[in-house]
């Protein structure tokens, strides 16, 4: 071990670790960037299959191949679980934050490298209690958010909740450490003369995420604490037989819950500000005020929670109140949106994939974004409250806006990754086939919803046939463009062509664009010196 | 491996004002997750007391007699004010476990606003086992919770049934006149009161009621619940 452990540190440039012990043992942020993108990747197949099987499903009313609900259940629950805790957020924090945040404030490595390898390990191990879980007992029938009476023991007498509970106190672990790891980081070992205020907005929303990760991982621990000594040791936090609430476990949910969609898409907005920048060849608009905006939708993200649970009695001020204060999400959002149209405004675009994706993001956020005023409605909340039209407000804002930013990050950084560029036709293709398969899968969700079918169903009357069919046929060319993505990284990392330092020109400013590319084992051992302000975005 | 071990790259300064700002920067956060924890730690019981305070939820009001001599009553005639009459609904059910009949004595009752009224529940234990149930409730509308104030009631206590026995269970309450000054409450004419009969966890007091009457204790009565 400690052989190990001395080879992962004293490496040079030339005397990097091989083989397994490089990667198992690694303390290196872009191996453990690799790792963690590499781990996204792989549970990106699992979630889009599970999600595959759902949309066959509902492809036409009446039962199509699933005729044992509990397996239904456990594939809508599942497929959450899988694209929110080991897709999406490995994917944009642990493998972007990872790889870039060093990078971009000019510092070798992370403050406490082996804690990082801790960090992915912990995730990797919480991602195989997840995948056991659904082998037990019929798997996790509780959808997502996991309510109470449901998941408790009388409906869910199995192991399998233990295990998921389990699996999501690990994931948890994983991203404390991951959060302190990046926040000490960004705090303490920026490159001199590159202030707070000088800071690539990248590296922004991982601060800021990170912090969120802080606050809300906990509530969500504590209550899943409370849940399973209530399913395995008899209290009663949640049941009323002994003076529990299963609406309590709602509220601290939702509290850790509302932060979490902004956990996931902070950070895609820190992706896409440098996107729009680079391709625009402009330096991003009100850099100051998207900062500010991010620190902003994060504070508010912490006081919205009841937008949830409008269904579950609260009187008309409590309502009004969180009504209000959800709206005023819309004017940082708003901000954001703004200064990216004014980044563009005049610039001299370039549409590569990863812009490309990129306004594909910010049409889509909007979308669903709009869809999300709607529901912040109370009183039509009531109405839509369980519905499709909640799915495909959350899929716009989530399953395609924020994996538009993940598609965007990966054609943006493949080149300083991987030191491989893709194929530039090849990858437009693969935009437009899947801009217009999520299109085509979640807009008819919209009707749907509208007409009142309800979530996490596995049949539906034939009132609500067609539709469903569209979504369905746009599920496919999803799909299709998922298994081209898929391909086109096979090719990049096989047969691509070797990337420049910086193949963007001079729209990319950030400090990765002055290493080489693929960016050496170890870089920024020599800390830049960011004084002169050009250098800094 | 490596012939230059001495050259480590600098990941975190290891000594030094540096070392020190990292670390206490590490602390502080896993402060922060600290604090996190204890507030989770404690929501049950600040949840708690959040609904009873303010009703949250249709959480009734726990008052006593000094509180409602202290009452004004509305004039009955006063124009001013809207009909100092509310009609109280009576509302009682049984989660699935406990074999229990649960039933409210009268439907319904007109209730003058302010003044003290008696109501009962009745409860069988359909059973062959001695139970210890014990009950929730809430109000609906749930803003007219914070007005319902009970003074007495079965449901503040676990309530032991015998097989086969039957008990009259009374509630002691009362609509505090400050319903009417409320905009969003004074229109309510009905308020429901509900109760759900669970069986409670802590079964001792069943199991210390059996031994002393020396009933039959049977360990396989558990099949002949019904209900």
């Amino acid at each position: 071990m400690s052989d190990t452990a001395h080879a992962g540190t004293d490496g040079g440039h030339d005397h990097t670790p091989r083989g397994w012990k490089r990667w198992a043992y690694s303390t290196n942020h872009k191996d453990i960037g690799t790792l963690y993108l590499a781990l996204a990747v792989l549970a990106a197949i699992v979630g889009g299959s599970m999600s595959a099987l759902i949309r066959l499903e509902l492809t036409e009313h009446g039962i199509q191949f699933i005729d044992d609900f509990q397996f239904y259940n456990m594939l809508v629950t599942a497929h959450g679980f899988v694209m929110v805790f080991f897709v999406v957020m490995p994917a944009l924090i642990g493998g972007f934050g990872n790889w870039f945040v060093p990078l971009m404030i000019g510092t070798p490595d992370m403050a406490f490298p082996r804690m990082n390898n801790v960090s992915f390990w912990l995730l990797a191990a919480a991602l195989v209690l997840l995948v056991a879980s659904t082998f037990i007992a019929g798997g996790v029938g509780t959808g997502w958010t996991v309510y109470p009476p449901l998941s408790n023991a009388d409906f869910h007498p199995g192991m399998a909740v233990d295990f998921g509970i389990l699996s999501l106190h690990l994931a948890g672990a994983s991203s404390i450490l991951g959060a302190i790891n990046l926040i000490t980081t960004i705090l303490n070992m920026r490159a001199p003369g590159m202030t707070l205020h000088r800071m690539p907005l990248f590296v922004w929303s991982m601060l800021i995420t990170a912090f969120l990760l802080l606050m809300a991982i906990p509530v969500l621990a504590g209550a899943l604490t409370m849940l399973l000594t209530d399913r395995n040791f008899g209290t009663t936090f949640f049941s009323p037989e002994g003076g529990g609430d299963p609406i309590f476990w709602q509220h601290l949910f939702w509290f850790f819950g509302h932060p979490e969609v902004y956990i996931m898409v902070l950070p895609a907005f820190g992706i896409i500000s440098h996107i729009i920048s680079t391709f625009s060849k402009k330096p991003i608009f009100g850099y100051l005020g998207m900062a500010y905006a991010m620190l902003a939708i994060g504070f508010v993200g912490f006081i919205v929670w009841a937008h949830h649970m409008y269904t579950v009695g609260f009187n008309v001020e409590t309502r009004s109140y969180f009504v209000i204060a959800t709206m005023v999400i819309a004017v940082p959002t708003g901000v954001k949106i703004f200064s990216w149209l004014a980044t563009m405004w005049g610039g001299s675009i370039d549409f590569k994939t990863p812009m490309l994706y990129a306004m594909g993001f910010i049409f889509l956020f909007v979308a669903g974004g709009v869809t999300g005023i709607t529901l912040a409605n109370a009183g039509v909340d009531q109405a839509f409250h369980d519905t499709y039209f909640v799915v495909a407000h959350f899929h716009y804002v989530l399953s395609v806006a924020t994996v538009f930013a993940i598609y965007a990050g990966i054609y943006y950084w493949i080149g300083k990754m991987s030191g491989r560029q893709y194929s530039e036709i090849a990858g437009r293709w693969q935009f437009w086939i899947t801009f217009v398969g999520v299109n085509v899968l979640f807009f008819p969700q919209h009707f749907l919803g509208m007409a009142g079918m309800p979530r996490r169903i596995p049949d539906y009357p034939d009132a609500y046939a067609g539709w469903n069919m569209v979504s369905s046929i746009g599920a496919v060319i999803t799909m299709v463009g998922a298994f081209l993505f898929l391909w086109i990284l096979f090719r990049t990392l096989t047969a691509g062509a070797p990337a420049k330092d910086n193949p963007w020109g001079e729209g990319a400013t950030t400090l990765e664009w002055t290493v080489p590319s693929p960016a050496p084992f170890h870089t920024h051992e020599e800390l830049p010196d960011m004084g002169d302000p050009k250098a800094a975005e | 491996m490596s012939n230059n071990a001495a050259h480590i790259p600098p990941s975190a300064p290891r000594r030094g004002k540096g070392a020190r700002r990292t670390k206490l920067t590490a602390y502080a956060l896993v402060g922060l997750v600290g604090g996190m924890g204890v507030l989770v730690a404690t929501s049950q019981p600040l949840y708690q007391a959040f609904c009873q305070i303010t009703g949250f939820g249709g959480t009734t009001q726990v008052a006593d007699e000094a509180k409602l001599a202290a009452l004004i009553i509305p004039v009955e005639d006063d124009p001013a004010e809207a009909a100092p009459y509310v009609t109280v609904r009576f509302d009682a059910n049984t989660n699935t476990k406990l074999p229990w009949r649960f039933r409210p004595v009268q439907k319904e009752m007109r209730v003058r606003i302010g003044e003290q009224m008696l109501a009962h529940f009745e409860a069988t234990n359909i059973s062959d086992r001695t139970i210890v149930g014990t009950a929730t409730f809430n109000v609906t509308p749930y803003k007219t919770a914070s007005y319902f104030n009970k003074i007495d009631c079965f449901c503040f206590t676990e309530q032991v049934l015998r097989p086969g026995q039957t008990a009259q269970m009374p509630v002691i309450f009362f609509v505090d006149p400050e319903i009417l000054k409320d905009t969003n409450t004074r229109h309510e004419s009905t308020i429901t009161l509900s109760y759900t009969f669970f069986a409670d966890q802590d079964q001792s007091a069943a199991k210390e009621e059996a031994a002393a009457r020396g009933a039959n204790n049977n360990p396989a009565n558990g099949a002949g619940i019904k209900g």
